[in-house]
């Protein structure tokens, strides 16, 4: 287990390195590179973009201007938005928390739909429903996830006037049951595309373990379809979906972006948006790395959970 | 049965055979030559070009007045625009294929032939861009550089040639522990002659699967782009940037947003049912076949 955890955490170090490398090379091989935007404000002129770029460091080789970046990014010191000077951790932290909670939802739903459609799929296989949901499921990985939100937003919200239209409650914040309320519409919206995968891969999980020899046994001793079900089948099959979790985390991420773009919540993808807008790069680039890290976490932690979970696993 | 008899109930083109039976596919090849020709050829029959406005029928509903599918905000044809719009989004679909399955298949059979420390870097490289939400690194570039039809092209493909890349790696891995490759050393062919001669054509059918998965995607990545404002720029049309200023008129006029997202789904889901029919033609052991 220690030789395992081990390896496994020097790989996510590497790739962390790697992560931070593509950041800055994308920062850099930026027209302009990081001073691009003030090159394109009035009354700048040579020698202040000059004495701008030997404030920053800019003036100095790029494998030393990498050392520093990435000096500061292990203190901490992410750097300040262009915009108010805030400090650039500070500024996700505060939009983090809303992303978070909108995935969890969305993941919820995924988890609860999604592993019980596949799960019926698996036991009536090529059944009806097993088809319509085969088609219905690759239908959801195809559609847009902005305009889903947009067709949620006119039906629910235009029409039914059922849901809210955006945000995640009035402004100053309301209570519990208004977030609630507020959070359906997006939640539905990116909890769609993970629902289809999540089936698709809990319907061949459950039939790879249906076809297993100690299901046949547990058959033959007797034992009530429920208690195969519930006991063997089920629990063998949920074991792989921790490793989908952790797979599907990119995905997952960059539709929250989308989502909270769509219906206006408050959380990371927003601002990542309205910063490349504003040309920000210090936030982009925080965000731009940060979800790199949360993705590498997530299936460090995902690997990890796999192999507590299944004995069976321990260790090649 | 004689062996004549199996021999004859066997179809010629086993793979052909498989990919017929496969409802979905057909469906999606269907949609796909329809969508083709209509773009192709649909602007000449259509008596309004994409530029037109018509500002006496603006925010004309479909099916309700001279133009067939109604009209936006400056009145200009819904439908020739998505045609026009279909033109740009199905041929940067496949120009982004083609490039992230040449650079993907490239990394990925370098990789997998020489193995050890090239191959190590190269897929930890893969494993590292992998890490990033396609979609933020996606907007981040597209940001950064002038937004034509080309440079959308161009980072579209950048970040869709890593699953290539790994499975490319892992079929040659496999390959490369084969016989034959051990003949072609022994003939004395050179590396690259081994690579892309011997061991690729042998790979081909899993890298045409995801081709065309890749189509999918592409077509799927631009209109989140343009949508969100970074993609296809106006006044050039794309399914997604036209639904880019839906949103603002999604109470008074909801067929703007409604025709081109179904546009950009069936172009998608036809994509992907011709991938998951491709897979199941090609590989006899796959599940569905």
């Amino acid at each position: 287990m220690t030789a395992f955890l081990v390896r496994r955490l020097a790989q996510s170090v590497l790739l962390l390195w790697l992560v931070t490398l593509i950041g800055f090379s994308v920062l850099h091989l930026a027209p302009g590179g990081p001073l691009s935007q003030f090159a394109n404000t009035p009354g700048m002129s040579e020698a202040d973009l000059k004495r701008l770029a030997v404030r920053m460091g800019l003036d100095r080789p790029l494998p030393f201007q990498y050392l520093h970046w990435v000096g500061n990014l292990l203190r901490g010191n992410w750097g300040h938005s262009y915009r108010d000077d805030s400090p650039v951790l500070a500024v996700i932290f505060s939009r983090i928390g809303a992303t978070l909670e909108l995935m969890c939802a969305a993941t919820l739903i995924a988890v609860l739909l999604g592993g019980v459609i596949g799960a019926i799929g698996a036991v009536r296989r090529y059944s009806l429903f097993d088809q319509i949901v085969t088609v219905g499921a690759m239908v959801a990985l195809s559609v847009p996830t902005f305009w889903f939100g947009l067709v949620v937003i006119y039906v629910f919200s235009v029409r039914l006037g059922w849901l809210p239209p955006g945000n995640a409650g009035p402004p100053g914040g309301g209570s519990l049951l208004v977030f609630l309320h507020h959070l359906i519409g997006p939640a539905l919206v990116l909890g769609l595309v993970t629902t289809a995968t999540w089936s698709r891969f809990m319907r061949s999980a459950m039939l790879e373990v249906i076809g297993q020899d100690y299901i046949r046994t547990a058959r033959a001793k007797g034992m009530p379809d429920r208690i195969v079900m519930m006991r063997h089948i089920l629990r063998n099959a949920l074991l792989p979906m921790i490793t989908v979790a952790g797979l599907e985390l990119p995905t997952l991420l960059g539709g929250a972006l989308v989502t909270e773009t769509v219906f206006t919540w408050p959380g990371m993808g927003r601002l990542f948006l309205d910063s490349l807008g504003y040309r920000d790069y210090p936030v982009v680039m925080g965000l731009l790395v940060l979800s790199a890290i949360m993705v590498i976490g997530g299936n460090l932690l995902a690997d990890v959970l796999y192999v507590v979970a299944d004995p069976r696993i321990r260790l090649s | 049965m004689s062996a004549s008899a199996i021999a004859a109930s066997r179809p010629r083109w086993p793979v052909l055979h498989r990919f017929a039976r496969h409802r979905l596919a057909l469906i999606g090849v269907g949609i796909i030559v329809l969508l083709v020709l209509a773009c192709a050829i649909g602007p000449s029959f259509v008596p309004y070009n994409e530029f037109q406005i018509d500002i006496r029928h603006r925010f004309q509903p479909p099916f309700a007045g001279p133009h067939l599918l109604g009209t936006d905000e400056l009145g200009r044809d819904l439908l020739a625009r998505l045609l026009m719009a279909g033109r740009i989004s199905l041929s940067l679909g496949c120009a982004a294929m083609m490039i992230s399955v040449g650079v993907g298949t490239v990394v990925g059979t370098v990789a997998g032939f020489y193995g050890g420390l090239v191959g190590d870097v190269l897929m930890r490289l893969v494993d590292a861009v992998l890490c990033f939400p396609s979609i933020f690194l996606l907007l981040t570039l597209a940001a950064l550089v002038n937004p034509g039809v080309l440079a959308i092209t161009l980072i579209i493909a950048l970040t869709s040639w890593m699953e290539v890349a790994r499975m490319a790696q892992a079929q040659i891995r496999g390959l490369v522990a084969r016989d034959f490759t051990a003949a072609a050393v022994v003939i004395g062919s050179g590396n690259g002659r081994i690579m892309f001669r011997e061991l690729l054509p042998n790979a081909v059918a899993p890298i045409l699967v995801a081709a065309t998965l890749i189509v999918a995607r592409a077509i799927l990545l631009e209109s989140y782009v343009s949508f969100l404002g970074y993609g296809i720029q106006p006044p050039i049309a794309s399914w997604g940037n036209m639904l880019e200023k839906a949103q603002q008129y999604l109470t008074t006029a909801p067929w703007l947003a409604l025709l081109p997202g179904i546009a950009v789904t069936l172009a998608v889901t036809s994509f992907n049912f011709l991938g998951d029919g491709l897979r199941d033609a090609l590989d006899p052991r796959s599940p569905h076949a």
